[in-house]
């Protein structure tokens, strides 16, 4: 048949351009390789030389430090729920039609984010016990965190609920449905999915900023670099690897956060 | 008031009066959109609410379940009377009135407003089982039920994402169907519509009034209003300029303004 003999070129151009585009793909994830392992190599080739590492260096200190990840990451997880909650709170405050609501989270918006996280951190563990306040470093230090992040959050959740349609609103008003539950059913798990990317970015942030915890004794990452960097006379080589761990854990949380967003993402398709 | 008299009987197949709007009027701001709007519709009466954009059609049927508070007027629907509150909008027993109002009066929009985080079957028994306590089972039967009848029940699994959108609307008719109101009222359900995919929600529509579900339908669909109103009227500057049966209401109004709209909108 006619159609036949036109059908067999055809498919033959169709499979050259996706070989073609195949080629194409390979060829640039080939060079970014390359440019990221020679640039990376310079850098390391230049510490290594100039710091004057050595192996033994790494392998006497190297696990001393890398266990203060695990504090890192516990003091993130737990700052970031405690974020959460409260920037919920902190939205609903937002967009209350209830004075003291609104007055209360507007206040706290302002004054965490008009202080520098490290003076809240150095106000809840030096400060407060003057006042008779005392909390241990851990939990002064996931306090501080979870409070500045959840005053930044309260923002990001608060545009995620006014970005869900009013329509949407209204829909479930009309089916009979109270504000609380059309809130919790309807506009809440629509935010929280407009949302995802920007607290994604926010827990990826606070893992670094956690280091500032380290000021207050926390023994986590920066801490244990710092105490063994200076004991050994060996400074630039703890803080890379201090600073490697952290480009490393931001890596795996960003591929979590980039596979949630895709989980998130059904029903958008 | 009634639009049946005498000379104008009331066709046999309508029942009581079941919504009765009094006095409706509505402000936005200085702008006085609805002048004082008086509307019974009856058991199984399909009314069409026909006028120009600006006459105040929506925001009569958006007051009539309180998505707009009316600045003045009452709405009673099956026994439940709400009277417009603006100054005590907030309050809880006003709030808790207007909820039984809407429970019996669900509204479908231009826009579907299907909610995009669940499924079509999630998005009928929402409001079934959170709202009126119904069982999980029951709902889901009710709701199978009602997809059926809009043509969806084989899409009960996707999500609206994946549907056109005159298969959106269906299932919104469907999903307002599963709380059994008394009324539905429509405000230009096809307008977001492509126009191939119009005559597959008004034919859902006109089963509906044919099957007699009462229904109050802001619409520019005349062809629509002919098959399935009982009643149409005619809305000019936030009033009730004219109504009547289709046959008179579309061929031989009485009011000048009415042939106007008519013959303008014919000619577009």
């Amino acid at each position: 048949m006619a159609t036949a003999e036109l059908q067999a070129p055809r498919a033959q151009v169709l499979d050259d351009i996706v070989a073609a585009q195949r080629r194409h793909r390979r060829w640039f994830r080939g060079q970014f390789i390359v440019v990221w392992l020679v640039l990376v190599g310079i850098i390391g080739v230049f510490l290594w030389d100039a710091g004057r590492i050595s192996w033994d260096f790494i392998f006497l200190t190297g696990p001393f430090i890398i266990q203060g990840a695990g504090i890192t990451i516990l003091v993130s997880l737990v700052a970031m729920a405690m974020a959460i909650v409260l920037a919920l709170l902190g939205a609903v405050g937002r967009l209350s039609a209830n004075a003291i609501f609104y007055s209360l989270a507007s206040l706290y918006v302002s004054l965490v984010r008009g202080t520098p996280l490290l003076v809240q951190i150095y106000f809840i563990y030096f400060a407060l016990p003057s006042a008779g306040i005392i909390i241990d470093a851990i939990p002064a230090g996931i306090i501080a965190l979870g409070f500045n992040y959840g005053a930044y959050m309260t923002e990001i959740f608060r545009a995620g609920i006014q970005a869900v349609p009013r329509s949407q609103h209204e829909a479930a008003q009309a089916l009979g449905m109270p504000e609380r539950l059309a809130f919790r059913r309807i506009v809440l798990p629509q935010a929280v999915r407009i949302v995802i990317p920007a607290i994604g970015n926010d827990f990826v942030a606070m893992i670094k900023d956690s280091a500032l915890v380290s000021t207050i004794a926390i023994q986590e990452l920066l801490w244990r670099a710092q105490r063994v960097g200076r004991a050994e006379h060996q400074v630039l080589a703890s803080i890379a690897i201090a600073a490697l761990v952290y480009w490393g854990l931001t890596i795996i949380f960003s591929f979590f956060q980039e596979k949630l967003e895709q989980r998130m993402a059904r029903g958008d398709r | 008031m009634t639009a049946y008299s005498a000379e104008q009987p009331m066709p046999d197949h309508l029942g009581e009066v079941i919504v009765k709007a009094r006095g409706i009027e509505k402000y936005f701001g200085d702008n006085h959109v609805l002048r004082g709007v008086d509307l019974d519709v009856h058991q199984r009466e399909a009314v069409m609410i026909i006028g120009r954009s600006g006459s105040g059609k929506t925001t009569l049927l958006r007051c009539l379940n309180f998505l707009e508070e009316p600045t003045v007027g009452s709405v009673e629907i099956e026994g439940v009377r709400v009277e417009a509150a603006p100054l005590r909008a907030r309050s809880r027993a006003h709030q808790e009135q207007i909820r039984q109002i809407r429970i019996r009066a669900s509204m479908l929009f231009q826009e579907f407003a299907l909610f995009p985080h669940m499924t079509v079957l999630g998005n009928c028994i929402e409001a079934p089982t959170r709202v009126k306590g119904v069982p999980q089972d029951k709902a889901v039967a009710l709701a199978d039920k009602y997809l059926e009848q809009v043509g969806m029940f084989n899409k009960k699994d996707e999500y609206p994402a994946r549907l056109s959108g005159g298969q959106k609307q269906r299932v919104a008719i469907a999903r307002a169907l599963c709380m059994e109101p008394k009324v539905l009222l429509f405000d230009e359900p096809t307008s977001a519509l492509d126009p191939e995919l119009i005559g597959e929600v008004l034919k859902v529509m006109e089963e509906l009034a044919h099957e007699g579900t009462t229904m109050i339908v802001v619409t520019h669909e005349m062809h629509f209003a002919r098959e399935a109103a009982d009643r149409v009227i005619f809305m000019e500057g936030g009033v009730i300029a004219e109504q009547g049966p289709p046959e008179t209401m579309l061929d031989n109004p009485r009011e000048e303004a009415t042939r106007r709209f008519l013959r303008r909108f014919l000619e577009a």
